[in-house]
């Protein structure tokens, strides 16, 4: 895809994104607006993954260890075909395979239950193992949210990878800059985030992760770099696509009511139709 | 028994480890730098390339299994039940018991018998922790020939598996030769009429010995070996139950949430009769040597005989 085809598709997702949240009634926006473009690119661009397969043996893997944002995995699995799109306002709802958290028993494509911060990257760094182990050359691709990374496992698991030299290892924290009580630096600052992979034994790419070609670059120089795990430390905007949810830290964990999905809804039709979409 | 073999659990385990290790690729091994204690340096020499030592790490450690088990590997993670059940809980609730992963939970040096090491690692409530967690099975072996079987079975099952093994010796009292073990299911070791006693683990031993003094006293005491804690043998426990009248269980951990919890819960709801537990009542344990703690804390023959008898007696 090019950079305006992912626009256009990261777009949509963020319309599915405010869509089964709204749905829900519950759920965490920002951190999944946050997201959208990096789990469009993941989805669209980067991993070798078969919709109709999602169980392929060789598929790469992804984890989403900032499993809150579950709306962001779910969307952009929607909109790449494990699922239909129409299924996402079901979200949180009782019966829904769309649970609140990542479960992977429940939904095809989500390659790990996740939503215990800080658990998903050693998941993530077994598999990774795994295919090390078996010789195998699928990539393991795991999400991080910039507060998740005050949890001491997130280390645990850096300092294994580093240490193993997981170069089919690939974190990105998606560092928008806020969490449940503040910004993140007034709550437990977890700056500088770079320097603490590199201490760990990372390569290190600092980007910004709204921004199509620089994640385009970052996980092509993620792939070519070999004999150590690659962190990227996506600088990106909370709530990004929404007007009144961008950068605001109360949009966080919280659903937009009919008026206000109306707003985000017509914000993001905005920006389509500035990308030019049908 | 003085002349009967004794055998830690965790040898067994390690030994064990080599037997499955060589009939399929797919286990791993990891430890938390305690390879030396856990005896999982037993399968590191054999199989160099399958043991992954994830250092001071077991949540890490927990996780990394899970990522292993989602792509097909066996992990067996290994560390002192303290922390293999205690520091790690959350980690094997959630990314391991929720998605129900293949992975098995090799807890050694679980119990007072840690012995000098003290309270801080002697873990009481392991068991508590794992039977609460839904799917998850907890078997508790008696000695070195159950062990190993339960090590295989445990491999044969698909699912997560924790086995709770002791640091110190224990004697043998299953026939390798002979003995079958079925996940899940009791053995009746003794029949008795008066009383029945269900132990796990090294109380099974000590319950038999015991079960001989008593005799001499004239208490004819039926022993079961509950190895699985859960799923538990509720038949065979129901049916000594409303043989005897009266049940006692006997095992090295909290009288909270063990093996006694789980025998009341099946007893209540299916045969109601009293059931008085033998454990560690809700207190921490001690340095000491394992001897002189089983001793103590009445977990030894004389003490589940001294604490049927009190029993009986009420």
């Amino acid at each position: 895809m090019n950079k305006l085809e992912l626009q256009k598709k990261a777009n949509d997702v963020r319309k599915g994104i405010v869509t089964a949240v709204h749905g829900a009634g519950a759920g965490h926006p920002g951190g999944s607006l946050s997201a959208a473009d990096i789990y469009t690119y993941l989805y669209f661009e980067e991993m070798n993954i078969d919709p109709k397969d999602p169980k392929k043996k060789d598929r790469d893997r992804f984890v989403l260890s900032k499993g809150h944002t579950a709306p962001g995995l779910y969307s952009v699995l929607a909109n790449r075909g494990y699922f239909p799109v129409e299924d996402l306002p079901t979200l949180r709802h009782l019966g829904s395979y769309l649970q609140g958290h990542p479960c992977m028993q429940e939904t095809p494509g989500v390659d790990m239950s996740s939503g215990s911060l800080g658990q998903g990257i050693s998941a993530a760094v077994g598999m990774a193992l795994a295919a090390k182990l078996d010789n195998a050359s699928y990539r393991t691709y795991t999400l991080l949210g910039d507060g998740e990374i005050e949890e001491g496992q997130v280390w645990e698991a850096a300092m294994f990878a580093g240490a193993k030299k997981l170069d089919n290892l690939v974190v990105i924290v998606d560092n928008n800059g806020l969490q449940i009580d503040g910004p993140i630096e007034q709550v437990n600052n977890p700056y500088p985030i770079d320097k603490k992979f590199e201490a760990f034994n990372f390569h290190v790419i600092n980007i910004n992760g709204n921004d199509f070609d620089e994640i385009d670059a970052a996980f092509k120089e993620a792939r070519k770099t070999k004999g150590c795990p690659t962190a990227i430390i996506a600088k990106t905007l909370k709530g990004k696509g929404v007007s009144f949810m961008e950068g605001a830290v109360g949009w966080h964990g919280k659903a937009p009511n009919d008026e206000e999905y109306a707003i985000a809804m017509a914000d993001l039709e905005k920006i389509g139709a500035e990308l030019g979409g049908e | 028994m003085a002349d009967v073999k004794k055998i830690a659990t965790r040898e067994s385990y390690g030994n064990a480890l080599v037997e499955v290790g060589k009939e399929n690729p797919n286990v791993i091994v990891l430890d938390a730098d305690l390879a030396n204690a856990t005896k999982t340096n037993i399968f590191q020499k054999e199989f160099p390339d399958r043991h992954i030592d994830c250092g001071i790490a077991e949540c890490n450690m927990t996780g990394i299994a899970a990522g292993l088990a989602t792509c097909g590997k066996i992990p067996f993670i290994s560390s002192f039940a303290m922390f293999a059940a205690g520091r790690n809980y959350e980690q094997i609730r959630n990314s391991i018991g929720y998605p129900h992963l293949n992975v098995k939970i090799g807890a050694t040096h679980a119990g007072i018998t840690v012995g000098e090491d003290g309270a801080s690692h002697q873990c009481l409530e392991d068991i508590a922790l794992m039977r609460a967690i839904p799917g998850m099975t907890v078997i508790v072996p008696a000695d070195d020939t159950e062990a190993k079987a339960a090590v295989h079975a445990a491999v044969d099952y698909e699912g997560p598996v924790f086995l709770r093994f002791g640091r110190a010796g224990v004697p043998v009292i299953n026939d390798p030769a002979t003995y079958k073990f079925e996940m899940g299911k009791g053995v009746l070791l003794r029949e008795g009429k008066d009383v029945t006693i269900v132990a796990t683990g090294i109380t099974v031993s000590a319950s038999l010995e015991a079960a001989e003094a008593l005799a001499a006293e004239g208490i004819d005491a039926e022993v079961i070996n509950i190895h699985t804690i859960k799923p538990l043998d509720e038949d065979i426990i129901v049916k000594s139950a409303s043989k005897t009248g009266v049940v006692i269980t006997a095992e090295e951990h909290s009288v909270i949430g063990g093996l006694g919890s789980a025998v009341c819960d099946c007893i209540c709801a299916k045969h109601p009769v009293p059931v008085y537990k033998i454990g560690i009542n809700d207190q921490f344990g001690e340095s000491g040597s394992a001897g002189a703690l089983v001793a103590k804390y009445g977990l030894d023959a004389a003490g589940i005989a001294k604490s049927v008898k009190g029993f009986l007696k009420k």
